[in-house]
């Protein structure tokens, strides 16, 4: 528990309560005022109700009167103080009430699921179509005003937001084995809600009473406000504010403080409501979401400086590597990578899923989200200059435009609530600045040329609209929008079906060589490799560790991972040959070993493996990251 | 979108008689029923009893109840003992002046929650966001009825700016002007207390969108930030929060009556208020049913603003 790297080393709750300091805050606050409230009879106070007509509206800070007095001249400190303590009397008692009520009704309508969960829950149902406060008023006109009046229909009004949190909570508890057991067991209804159910559903009703405790407080304390709460002589801060109402222009401190401190008290409550729920919530406790910035960060180490012209080459990676930050710990996802793609080239990357190669992908554009994300060094060179090191504003420019991306999930990569024709002629008009007019007659070509019938008709469909494959095609196209020089295509077809993959491919492979467009395609499958790409480049665990011409690595593989993940791929033609796995798994990214990821897998590791081991080249055109390249064979 | 329309508005009818049921059982169980209430302490049993049978009071409830919806549904809500007028005529007279206060505060609450949403999103952990998150915390924890006060002291009494209650100018100045002069001071009072919890929503709506694939594909595609932001991620973050604007209405309606007693606006709020305290049984009754109608109806609206933007939840 104490390493910081093991997944089960979260803070505890209390840590976790008392880490967070705005929670810590509204804890001394509320439990100041609480104390106070509570110590009011042992406090040397005046009698709060004790009218002096000789000291009638003092101001603040009068001698013996530090907050002045009231317009019958009792002093304001001594009844704030006392109405304090009414006013958290009636809250607190107010939100137990809701509680109790709202829980019993969710946990019995959750558990039972039948006719007594739809009569219950339209029960709630009509009472949450009132507007909140008005049921509470219609209630106070049925009984009478009243302190007590008030917070029963305070209660009231709250009680269907318990049953629904809880009801859900419930439903989610009673579905589980040891309830079935328990009632298997023979264990009563009664027992199995209080014993198996309650324990369970705990947390989301403290929750949710920590969440509406504030708004109970001061609804209360408005129902007072209006009249309709305390009565005279009783009074609580609500009632205070509202008998200083009419003195708001001679006497504004008599109104202003005792509403001062129903602000101080609820934003205490809400405060330590929050830190509550932070710790019993366990979605919230694995971390808020992240929101991804524009563009990668980018460490110090990554140069500025222009790179010089690549060998013909259109893009010319050298050195990458990309790392996530989570917590503590620190997951190398992309160590050190280099590549070349020629121009009008389709190269490869290829490994399993969780090796880096998406990463790289995204790290030429600066695309991998920040927070967690950040390239730690390297050199993309791309029409002369470096990709990491550009502004904002050429970065935009260059995505898109001279590089385009397809991403892997058609489902979930393009707006599902845009129509797919403007989605392409917004890719069209942020780089080429026509109008609208001629942007959607480019999509409709576009749509067009990528083999979706009807095109004119398609490009007004929502993306739900169009089957998986044709959705591909609508993201192929989109990439198309600009002519790029290099297209960069994340696993283009691992979400669709087998017939569909056969012919986005054959799709991506036409378009390459009718543009003469380079293509960097990512994916999982030697079988894909082999179809479509020219070179290929292995990674494994973060590394590169073959590269060369698709037919020669095919042919002679020279790294066992490599030898490995070809035997994995079906090949047409040999249906008999039998598919083999690779036992094990890769390294977690965050504990990668010096040497050779792939020794602990490896049945050709020897004890050098586990040093650091140099790129080797085999042949001009090749190299391998193996010390026993020469005994691989195919 | 019309037939969802429709089957929304048929589920709405059955909520809304419960609504009706609700209301008519609450006034029901009144101690001491409205013939003692209109004959004074001092009437004879005979008396009582002949009014009750006048007043259909005799009746068994449900018998009472079918009458008193029928009447509804003529349009009949009785009439007001304190006022001694149509409860329907003065509800209608004060639904406009509750619903321009209601309306404007939800326009500006919505307007202010969905800003400092997105922006608190963007800045997630930047000071913007840090204030923003603060600036949210005390404004849900604020007693409305007492920001009214201290905003009445600030803008009324010390600087003059504003006048400090009423709907209308009692003499001189008139029209539309007019209004949103004394419009102005209840309306924002009511909208910071209610943008709180638009804000906190589209803040989390905001995070949630912004981590999504298609937010990647637009900028993949090169489109400038702002507008990742705006048409992207904004669009798709605005179909869940329709809803919970529409949720906010309840608060919005709950807390004019805070609001219309603070700034003496003549509105429903004030109505009830004023009611309950004369036990103007029915006019509460009236004046609950019909908003409570209005309630329902502007969710109802919300829900089909929340299909018609979303083309994934089939007609």
């Amino acid at each position: 528990m104490t390493d910081p790297r093991s997944g089960a080393g979260r803070p505890g709750g209390w840590a976790l309560l008392a880490r967070n300091r705005m929670a810590a805050g509204g804890l001394v606050v509320v439990g100041a005022v609480a104390a106070v409230a509570l110590a009011a009879p042992l406090l040397p106070l005046p009698d709060p109700d004790a009218t002096r007509l000789g000291e009638r509206l003092m101001p603040l800070f009068s001698p013996g009167h530090p907050l002045g007095t009231d317009p019958l001249g009792r002093d304001l400190l001594s009844r704030i103080v006392w109405g304090t303590r009414v006013s958290l009397a009636v809250g607190a008692v107010a939100s137990l009430f809701a509680a109790v009520a709202g829980s019993a009704v969710g946990v019995v309508a959750g558990y039972q699921r039948r006719w007594l969960d739809s009569l219950l829950m339209r029960g709630i149902d009509v009472l949450m179509a009132f507007p909140y406060l008005l049921l509470a008023l219609a209630i106070v006109a049925a009984l009478g005003p009243g302190l007590v009046n008030a917070m029963l229909a305070i209660s009231v009004v709250n009680i269907p937001f318990f049953a629904r949190t809880v009801r859900g909570a419930t439903l989610g508890v009673a579905g589980r084995p040891f309830v079935d057991a328990a009632r298997l067991a023979g264990m009563g209804h009664a027992r199995i809600l209080w014993g198996e159910v309650l324990p369970n559903v705990l947390p989301v009703i403290v929750i949710t009473l920590t969440t509406t405790l504030g708004w109970m407080i001061l609804e209360t304390a408005g129902l007072s406000f209006l009249g309709l709460g305390a009565q005279p002589p009783q009074a609580d801060l609500g009632s205070m504010l509202g008998e200083g109402r009419g003195l708001i222009v001679t006497a504004p401190h008599v109104a202003t403080v005792p509403g001062l401190v129903i602000l101080l008290l609820v934003i205490g409550i809400n405060l330590l409501g929050d830190g509550i729920r932070d710790v019993l919530d366990p979605r919230l406790r694995a971390g808020v979401p992240e929101r991804p910035g524009m563009a990668t960060a980018v460490g110090p180490k990554v140069g500025a400086e222009p790179t010089a012209e690549s060998g013909g080459a259109v893009l010319a990676v050298t050195g990458l590597s990309t790392r996530f930050r989570l917590g503590g710990r620190t997951a190398r996802a992309v160590e050190d990578v280099s590549f070349t793609v020629g121009r009008g080239e389709c190269l490869g990357i290829v490994g399993e899923s969780g090796c880096g190669k998406s990463v790289t992908a995204l790290s030429l554009l600066r695309l991998v989200p920040t927070p967690p994300g950040e390239v730690d060094a390297g050199r993309v060179a791309f029409g002369g200059r470096n990709l990491l090191a550009v502004a904002p504003a050429e970065l935009t420019r260059l995505r898109g435009g001279r590089i385009a991306y397809v991403f892997q999930d058609p489902d979930t990569s393009l707006h599902p609530m845009i129509p797919v024709g403007w989605q392409i002629a917004e890719a069209v008009r942020v780089h080429q600045g026509v109008g609208w007019r001629a942007a959607t007659a480019r999509a409709v070509a576009l749509l067009g040329q990528v083999g979706i019938p009807d095109p004119a008709s398609r490009a007004r469909a929502h993306p739900h609209e169009l089957s998986g494959g044709m959705r591909q095609r609508v993201a192929i196209a989109m990439a198309l929008a600009n002519d790029p020089e290099l297209l960069v295509a994340d696993e283009p077809t691992t979400a669709l079906d087998v017939t569909v993959q056969a012919q986005v491919l054959g799709l991506l492979d036409r378009l390459r060589r009718e543009r003469g467009m380079a293509v960097m395609l990512i994916t999982h499958d030697f079988g894909v490799v082999r179809e479509v790409c020219e070179r290929v480049v292995v990674m494994y665990a973060g590394r590169v560790v073959e590269t060369g011409p698709v037919r020669d690595v095919v042919g002679m593989p020279r790294h066992p991972y490599t030898r490995r993940l070809i035997a994995c791929a079906p090949r047409v033609g040999e249906a008999d040959r039998p598919l083999t796995e690779i036992p094990g798994l890769p390294p977690a990214p965050d504990t990668l070993p010096p040497g050779c990821a792939f020794a602990d897998r490896c049945e050709l590791a020897v004890a050098a493996c586990r040093a650091p081991v140099p790129l080797e080249t085999p042949t001009a055109a090749r190299t391998v990251r193996c010390i026993r390249w020469r005994e691989v064979g195919p | 979108m019309y037939g969802y329309a429709f089957r929304r508005l048929l589920l709405a009818v059955p909520v809304l008689l419960g609504v009706s049921v609700v209301v008519f059982l609450l006034m029901a169980v009144i101690p001491g029923d409205p013939a003692h209430a209109i004959l004074g302490p001092y009437a004879t049993p005979e008396n009582v009893a002949r009014l009750q049978a006048e007043l259909g009071l005799d009746r068994p409830l449900p018998e009472r109840y079918l009458v008193w919806l029928d009447n509804l549904a003529h349009g009949d809500l009785g009439r007001s003992y304190s006022l001694n007028r149509p409860v329907l005529d003065e509800v209608t007279e004060r639904l406009g002046p509750t619903l321009l206060l209601a309306g404007t505060a939800l326009l500006l609450c919505t307007l202010m929650g969905l800003a400092a949403g997105v922006v608190a999103a963007v800045r997630q952990y930047g000071w913007q966001d840090r204030v923003l998150t603060l600036l949210v915390l005390v404004g849900i924890s604020t007693p409305s009825f007492w920001l009214g006060l201290v905003l009445t002291l600030v803008f009324s009494v010390q600087l003059q700016w504003l006048p400090a209650s009423g709907m209308h100018a009692p003499y001189g100045a008139s029209g539309a002007l007019d209004v949103l002069r004394h419009l102005l001071l209840p309306a924002v009072t009511l909208a910071v207390v209610a943008a709180g919890v638009i804000a906190r929503l589209t803040r989390a709506g905001m995070l949630e969108v912004l981590r999504q694939d298609f937010v990647r594909t637009a900028r993949a595609k090169g489109v400038r930030e702002a507008r990742v932001v705006f048409r992207h991620a904004f669009r798709a973050a605005l179909v869940n929060l329709v809803p919970v604007i529409g949720i906010q209405t309840g608060f919005v309606i709950g807390g004019a009556v805070y609001i219309e007693t603070v700034f003496q606006w003549p509105g429903i709020g004030r109505m009830l208020v004023e009611a309950i305290s004369a036990r103007d049984v029915l006019l509460v009754q009236g004046g609950v049913l019909v908003m409570a109608g209005v309630y329902v109806l502007i969710n109802l609206a919300a829900d089909v603003v929340q299909h018609a933007l979303d083309p994934r939840i089939g007609t």
